[in-house]
């Protein structure tokens, strides 16, 4: 990248942001890009002919649920495509070139100096193996900047920008000591070190909590202002949209449907699809059967316990025990849902987990039909698991890929007892109770899509008729469209088959959405329990206040509501 | 650090004494009177020189008393006395094992550096000729027996070509000084130490490459392309280092066979190891020897064992916390 466009770009970054306000400047302007994919796939085309600028100091917001082609448009600037993947046809003008006829090594100086990347696992987006200030240190010896001893000053500046604590501890640390939402704040920093004149953030909040949520939303739109930079923001969640976007584009089937500013799009959506996708996101309206169910309860759980120890062992050494879940005790009403909401590592799924006796509980009780599950073994054991089932959360990890349906589903019967040939025709309905074709039966998991394998995830549930079935986070790898029907599926469901059910989730809307009542968690504890009304509009807890606060776009609802 | 080389150490005792106490029934169990095998190979069979053997070897004593004999002995060192070869078994093990070492070691090296450079090779241009080049030889080389391979190679290198000498350490009646020692001794370990190599050589070949294109499509990667890294800084500082870590856990279990892995090479290059002292040891119910090679075996796994996880913890700080 010859340096006399660097001055140029800097020139731009110096504009008033008012004023550029008025008049945009594009920073980036991409016109019908077309990027094919491989033979073979669902479409030829990821990217079909997409047109869209990205005006200096604006964040704009590309939407779209998975495979709608937002995070290839992202990678196609960096020249980060997967290999199979390329861009074949259309322009991506940044600085008055086009970054599509740039060589490797020409990509090789843009990348990380003038366009930078954030990604959506912080998790594994780090070297596990390198300290976090040589990884930072590493953005400034690509482009052949600064001494070692200087990058390694700048490292301690970026961590202190970003905010986090002790930057001088956190520089020598190496990544798995630090949180999810330190890490994602070290990528921040990676991503700033040079200045960008451009941020792609793809999904970067997408795996966080959503008070981290919250809190690294802030940052990224403080950052953009204080730099001047222009983000481009890839996301799924509309309420994010709400909270950061200065303008939006939706994009389905690697096409934008709809372009306009956030206010525009979020109040006035024209496109079909835009309207579907902000209908489906769960309002914090609390339905109108939140009043408590005076049912006798169908679970009774008394002082559940459970405690994780690391270390130790034969030859003693430091013991770590991590106290999952602390002395907590609920009732779950016959038809109620209960929603068990919390951040991770608030002990959420462990108490699922205790409930299923997946894990057994160092103390308390799960009293079930009279039988306390919790201490119960053997034959007792196995009878009473057939009366509480669970739905996972990873609908692409929780079914054995090696089984048909079929067989998955009749597992369960078949080894209660039941006669295969039964057993089968049991699983063909309800492969049609959860709404797919009963040929399914014969079929492998690879075959189906993310929301069809949770609902095989169901039907295996529901196969062994349970009275109480467990949903851990079970909407939560899924599209916004297709998580609304799938929550559609299990409320219709409860109804019909009289069902009881522990919704587990940290997806404080989807909670509000389905739940009877709440309960919230934090550090093992149970913090507060009430109705879904009572939680989420006269929250007691000043816990609970701040997960209800950091809600995306909640600010925008409650406008909408006075 | 110091705690955790010291605790493992304690473990490493007391597995030892177990396996030395395990292998001692078992060669106990074996139907036959040792004492007639000794008396049979003296040439002589009547029952008071039985009786006399009995005594002088301790195998009048209850077994309890035969196996503390052996582990006050193993403690100290001492590893018992070959009756056949008349020399304690702690010295013939001894006066075999730099042979055993140097011919393993080479095979370990040999393999661990030419197997993951290969690995890293084929990665690097997964897909093409090259690497279907390399993948299809490491394939031939994990699919041959090993006795196939070593009669091959003295076959076509030592009789048919005459380049390298097929079998033995060194020349016998050569009496080389110094250098030209040295010199001779390395012509006679080529053959055997590569063909040893090879079956760990294709390992590592399919295990650096597997993990260096797993590890490639992981996220930092991504991260560090976003940076504007160079491909080959990408290479070696973020994927090979990661991808080292499993290919690590392989050369640990490698390393614990470098004792007791040897016995058909040594057997058909004629290499004075402990591999064929085992096997000689067998054939003659030598069994001093037999348990003492076990135990040095035992203990060389158990070595290697401690080394590679202390390097685990070197290399991944993850483990270093744990």
């Amino acid at each position: 990248m010859p340096s006399t466009h660097a001055s140029a770009a800097r020139g731009n970054k110096m504009t008033d942001p008012v004023s550029s306000a008025s008049a945009p400047t594009p920073v980036v302007t991409i016109t019908d890009l077309q990027i094919s994919l491989p033979e073979g796939a669902d479409r030829p085309y990821a990217v079909d002919g997409i047109s869209f600028h990205l005006n200096a100091g604006e964040i704009l917001c590309i939407v779209g649920e998975s495979g709608s082609g937002k995070s290839m448009s992202a990678n196609a600037m960096m020249g980060l495509l997967p290999d199979l993947v390329s861009p074949t046809g259309g322009s991506i003008l940044f600085d008055g070139i086009d970054l599509l006829t740039l060589s490797e090594t020409q990509l090789l100086d843009l990348r990380g100096k003038r366009v930078a990347m954030i990604f959506q696992e912080p998790m594994s987006a780090l070297n596990p193996l390198m300290r976090i200030d040589d990884q930072i240190a590493e953005v400034y010896e690509a482009h052949g900047l600064l001494t070692p001893s200087e990058r390694k000053k700048r490292a301690i500046e970026l961590l202190t920008e970003v905010g986090i604590p002790e930057p001088e501890k956190a520089a020598r640390a190496y990544p798995f000591q630090l949180s999810g939402g330190q890490r994602q704040r070290v990528v921040i920093a990676m991503a700033l070190a040079l200045e960008p004149d451009v941020l792609i953030a793809d999904e970067p909040t997408t795996a966080l909590d959503v008070t981290t949520q919250a809190q690294i939303l802030h940052l990224i739109a403080d950052l953009q202002k204080r730099h001047g930079m222009a983000v481009m923001f890839i996301t799924h969640d509309f309420g994010v949209v709400a909270e950061i976007a200065d303008r939006v584009a939706v994009m389905q089937f690697g096409k934008i449907v709809e372009e306009g500013t956030a206010k525009e799009v979020l109040d006035h959506p024209t496109h079909d699809y835009t309207r579907k996708l902000i209908a489906a996101i769960p309002t914090l309206h609390t339905g109108d059967a939140s009043a408590p169910i005076e049912t006798a309860p169908a679970l009774e759980v008394i002082g559940l316990t459970k405690s994780y120890r690391s270390g130790g062992g034969f030859f003693g050494g430091p013991e770590r025990i991590v106290h999952a879940v602390k002395d907590i005790s609920f009732k779950l009403g016959t038809g109620e849902t209960l929603g068990v909401v919390g951040e991770s590592g608030s002990g959420k799924s462990s108490v699922g987990r205790c409930l299923v006796r997946l894990q057994n509980p160092d103390a308390g009780s799960v009293l079930l039909d009279g039988e306390d599950m919790a201490h119960l073994s053997g034959e007792k054991l196995r009878t009473a698991r057939k009366s509480i089932q669970m739905i996972f959360q990873d609908p692409f990890a929780s079914l054995n890929p090696r089984s048909k349906v079929g067989r998955i589903i009749a597992e369960g019967p078949i080894a209660h007892g039941t006669p295969s040939k039964q057993a089968y025709a049991r699983a063909a309905e309800l492969l049609e109770l959860v709404g797919l074709d009963p040929s399914a039966i014969d079929r492998y998991p690879h075959e189906f899509s993310g929301g069809q394998r949770q609902r095989i995830g169901i039907a295996r549930a529901l196969a062994l008729e349970p009275k109480i079935i467990i949903a851990d986070e079970a909407v939560s790898a899924l599209d916004v469209s297709i998580q609304a029907q799938v929550l559609d599926l299990l409320d219709d469901l409860k109804k019909k088959l009289n069902l009881s059910l522990v919704f587990i989730t940290h997806d404080l809307r989807v909670a509000a959405q389905i739940c009877d009542r709440i309960a919230v968690m934090q550090r093992g504890e149970l913090v507060e329990l009430g109705t879904a009304d009572e939680i989420f509009n006269a929250p007691k807890q000043d816990y609970t206040r701040s997960l209800i606060e950091a809600i995306p776009g909640r600010q925008r609802e409650l406008e909408a509501a006075s | 650090m110091l705690r955790f080389i010291a605790l493992r150490l304690v473990k490493a005792a007391i597995i030892l004494i177990a396996i030395v106490t395990l292998n001692f029934f078992l060669i106990h169990a074996a139907p036959g009177d040792p004492a007639a095998v000794m008396a049979g190979e003296a040439g002589a069979a009547d029952e008071l020189f039985l009786q006399q053997l009995r005594e002088q070897f301790g195998l009048d004593q209850p077994l309890l008393t035969q196996l503390w004999l052996y582990l006050v002995g193993v403690v100290q060192l001492d590893l018992g006395f070959s009756y056949r070869q008349q020399m304690p078994v702690a010295e013939l093990i001894g006066a075999r094992l730099p042979a055993t070492l140097l011919l393993t070691g080479t095979a370990f090296v040999i393999s661990i550096v030419f197997g993951t450079l290969a690995g890293v090779m084929a990665s690097a241009r997964v897909g093409k000729w090259s690497d279907t080049l390399i993948s299809t030889t490491a394939l031939l080389f994990y699919a041959t027996p090993l006795y196939w391979v070593a009669l091959m190679a003295v076959l076509l290198f030592s009789v048919q070509f005459n380049w390298l000498p097929g079998f033995g350490y060194e020349t016998v009646g050569g009496n080389y000084e110094g250098f030209a020692r040295v010199l001779d001794i390395a012509k006679h370990l080529v053959l055997p130490a590569t063909t040893l190599g090879l079956f760990f050589m294709a390992v590592y070949m399919r295990m650096t490459r597997a993990s260096m294109l797993e590890v490639s499509t992981l996220d930092f990667v991504k991260t560090a392309r976003a940076k504007g890294l160079k491909k080959s800084v990408i290479q070696r500082r973020h994927i090979f280092r990661n991808a080292m870590l499993p290919v690590l856990t392989l050369a640990g279990l490698q390393a614990g066979q470098l004792v007791g892995g040897a016995v058909l090479t040594e057997t058909v290059f004629a290499w004075p190891g402990i591999g064929r002292l085992m096997f000689e040891a067998l054939a003659q119910r030598d069994y001093n020897v037999l348990l003492g090679v076990f135990f040095v075996s035992a203990a060389m796994v158990l070595l290697f064992n401690l080394i590679t996880d202390i390097l685990y913890r070197v290399v991944d700080p993850r483990i270093r916390a744990s």
